[in-house]
């Protein structure tokens, strides 16, 4: 559905390129998953991919035309893009804020399933108790969820979602995964950038890992998130250690044993 | 654990038959089954009614338009009424009728009545309400398009742009376009000003509030310097008309300049209020409007040459009148909320009306005086821009 074909940023004023020579395929019905540390270019790719970012070279395509032929209000109608920023400048009430992800659906028959659109992408994010609320007013995590219903409420084929999790809670950071995965098996093209490996080994069915603005590995979850690899590229030594009762990998880091503090009550 | 949400959500099941269907409830259904049922049954959503748009919302909104037009009306039956001359209510009504052809009792016979108000009070007047609704329009725009609610024509410096302009096709002599050369290089200073204060003070899609001040004070005190030389070069008359413009007056108000600028205004308004539902999307930031389907460049190009537009046309023949493009979309925002159709309407209105009284008040204040309008805009203006500061630092810890 989207795909990048060597795809190489050099900013302005730069020599060196911030990505290089990166390929991905984000296809239907998968939750595509890019990871990498601090630097290594997931924001530039996922800038790529959104069409923010015009790569230097090679091309960016969409359904097999490129990206910059699309118009926007079309580009709109097939592709839902999240931010990490969400700051929103006027006092807007969470359910405008909603309703404004059905603006490319206005003058179009689909403009008639605003209300159930709306509703259902609030009731996934679990923000209907704060539909009348104004944004300016919400906590960082509840902002993150009022954009991600927005984009849900664009109900589109394919979804760009920059570090959807990064401000919420251990519940709604499971849900946020949960809803993408969940569009991801209804068909839709899902794109996630994530820190949490453990959350891309249970969610994703593709990764791809980057580091200083290269690709490193592209594959299945499991077989791209090895022990020896991660290390290697985030420069911490990591177990996968498998869950007692599920069976499925989760990554701990390797750390010292807490030895001093579980020592000083004898003392 | 696993027990008790499973009882929760068994207890939670019945319930939408006995709601009347809330199509979200349904929702759950839709999506396939999923490997982990805990986590599923977790994200069952709460039974809560449905959010319904606040229909409210409607009805305050036409309540504030007929309320500001019946005020607007009045205030201007009132004014056209009062001063050395005066008028009933009725016998205004009269003299407008009879101005549009319509025969009545109420108009007085004397042509005295005739000319006062005809030719002296209604062309100020109405000279009085384009200048309001076209700053207080400018206003919203560059708000939405600088995503700061500080952005105002005087506070950034486009009047005084627009006022250079006109300052120095008169001082300098110009006359390459006959009547339309004061609007015309009004309207080119004003461009530059406001390509300069965009240009300089955004950056990323956003605008600082301390950058976009500073911008304006920098631009206010280049326009100033310019001001300045023209008043320098320019002959007694030409000094004495730019004086004028630096305070801001209704005062020689003539049917052939509002000929020239309502077409202007007009227009302006018209873009105003066609791209007012796009500008929504700007508040999510220019990355995302884009993403929305918004063509972002053309809208700001678009809305910028519609600010230089709106300002040159009220600057061109009344000079710098500040705090209109402030005070009211603030006010209008408290009142009905910051989606920008609602919001332009009700300002184009309620700067009408602000002028409107302005006016009355600087014609009335101080007997047989005419004081200027900008300095009574400014009188109100000033302390609400200061308690604006207050209340913003109060609330939020104040701007950047």
């Amino acid at each position: 559905m989207l795909q990048a074909h060597s795809v190489t940023v050099i900013p302005d004023r730069a020599q060196a390129p911030i990505l290089t020579d990166a390929s991905i395929s984000v296809r239907p019905g998968e939750l595509h998953a890019l990871l990498g540390p601090n630097g290594a270019g997931k924001s530039t790719l996922f800038g790529v991919l959104a069409g923010d970012i015009a790569p230097t070279r090679g091309e960016v395509t969409l359904n097999g035309t490129p990206l910059s032929a699309h118009k926007p209000k079309d580009l709109a109608r097939v592709r839902g893009v999240l931010l990490q920023q969400n700051t929103v400048t006027f006092p807007f009430t969470a359910r405008e804020v909603v309703a404004m992800g059905r603006v490319p659906w206005a003058r179009t028959p689909e403009e008639d399933d605003d209300d159930d659109a709306i509703d259902e992408a609030m009731a996934k994010t679990d923000v209907l108790a704060l539909a009348d609320r104004t944004v300016t007013s919400l906590s960082g995590g509840e902002r993150a969820r009022v954009a991600l219903a927005r984009v849900l409420a664009q109900r589109t084929r394919l979804l760009l979602l920059d570090e959807p999790t990064a401000a919420l809670d251990l519940r709604h950071h499971e849900e946020v995964l949960q809803i993408a995965r969940a569009e991801a098996d209804n068909g839709a093209a899902v794109a996630v950038v994530l820190h949490d490996l453990d959350a891309a080994l249970a969610v994703a069915d593709h990764v791809t890992l980057l580091a200083r603005g290269h690709v490193v590995a592209q594959g299945p979850a499991r077989e791209v998130l090895t022990a020896d690899r991660i290390e290697e590229v985030y420069g911490q030594a990591v177990d996968v250690l498998s869950h007692p009762s599920t069976g499925d990998p989760i990554i701990v880091p390797r750390r010292a044993a807490r030895r001093r503090l579980a020592a000083a009550p004898g003392r | 654990m696993t027990t008790d949400t499973a009882t929760e959500a068994a207890a939670l099941a019945p319930a939408p038959p006995s709601t009347p269907a809330p199509t979200h409830m349904t929702q759950p259904a839709t999506q396939p089954p999923q490997p982990q049922p805990r986590a599923q049954q977790k994200r069952q959503p709460q039974p809560q009614p449905r959010t319904k748009p606040r229909r409210h919302g409607t009805a305050r909104l036409v309540a504030v338009i007929v309320a500001l037009s019946l005020a607007l009306i009045a205030t201007v039956v009132f004014s056209l009424g009062i001063g050395q001359y005066s008028l009933s209510p009725t016998e205004v009504i009269g003299v407008l009728l009879q101005g549009v052809g319509i025969d009545n009792s109420w108009a007085p016979s004397t042509s005295t009545a005739h000319a006062v108000l005809l030719e002296i009070r209604l062309p100020r007047i109405v000279l009085g309400l384009l200048v309001g609704a076209a700053l207080a329009a400018a206003g919203v725009l560059m708000q939405a398009i600088f995503g700061n609610p500080l952005a105002d024509a005087a506070v950034v410096g486009v009047s005084s742009g627009a006022a250079l302009g006109a300052a120095a096709s008169l001082s300098l002599g110009l006359v390459t376009f006959g009547i339309w050369t004061t609007p015309l290089w009004a309207f080119i200073g004003g461009l530059v000003a406001v390509f300069t204060v965009y240009g300089i003070s955004r950056s990323g899609g956003k605008t600082e509030v301390v950058t976009l001040l500073l911008t304006g004070i920098a631009v206010n005190a280049i326009a100033g310097a310019g001001l300045g030389f023209m008043t320098f070069l320019g002959d007694s008359s030409s000094r004495e008309q730019i004086v004028f413009w630096q305070l801001g007056s209704l005062n020689g108000a003539l049917w052939q300049n509002i000929a020239l600028i309502t077409p202007l205004v007009l227009c302006g308004l018209l873009v105003s209020l066609l791209v007012s539902k796009r500008l929504d999307l700007f508040a999510l930031g220019e990355r995302t409007a884009r993403h929305l389907g918004v063509r972002v460049e053309v809208l700001r190009i678009v809305v910028i040459v519609t600010v230089a537009l709106l300002v040159c046309a009220a600057v061109a023949f009344a000079g710098i009148i500040a705090f209109v493009g402030l005070v009211v979309p603030h006010l209008m925002r408290m009142i009905i909320g910051p989606a920008h159709l609602p919001l332009m309407i009700t300002s184009i209105l309620g700067g009408a009306l602000l002028l409107a009284g302005a006016d009355l008040i600087a014609r009335t204040a101080v007997p047989m005086a005419d004081l200027p309008i900008g300095m009574i805009t400014a009188v109100v203006g000033g302390p609400f821009f200061l308690w604006l500061l207050v209340r913003t630092r109060r609330t939020s810890g104040g701007w950047g």
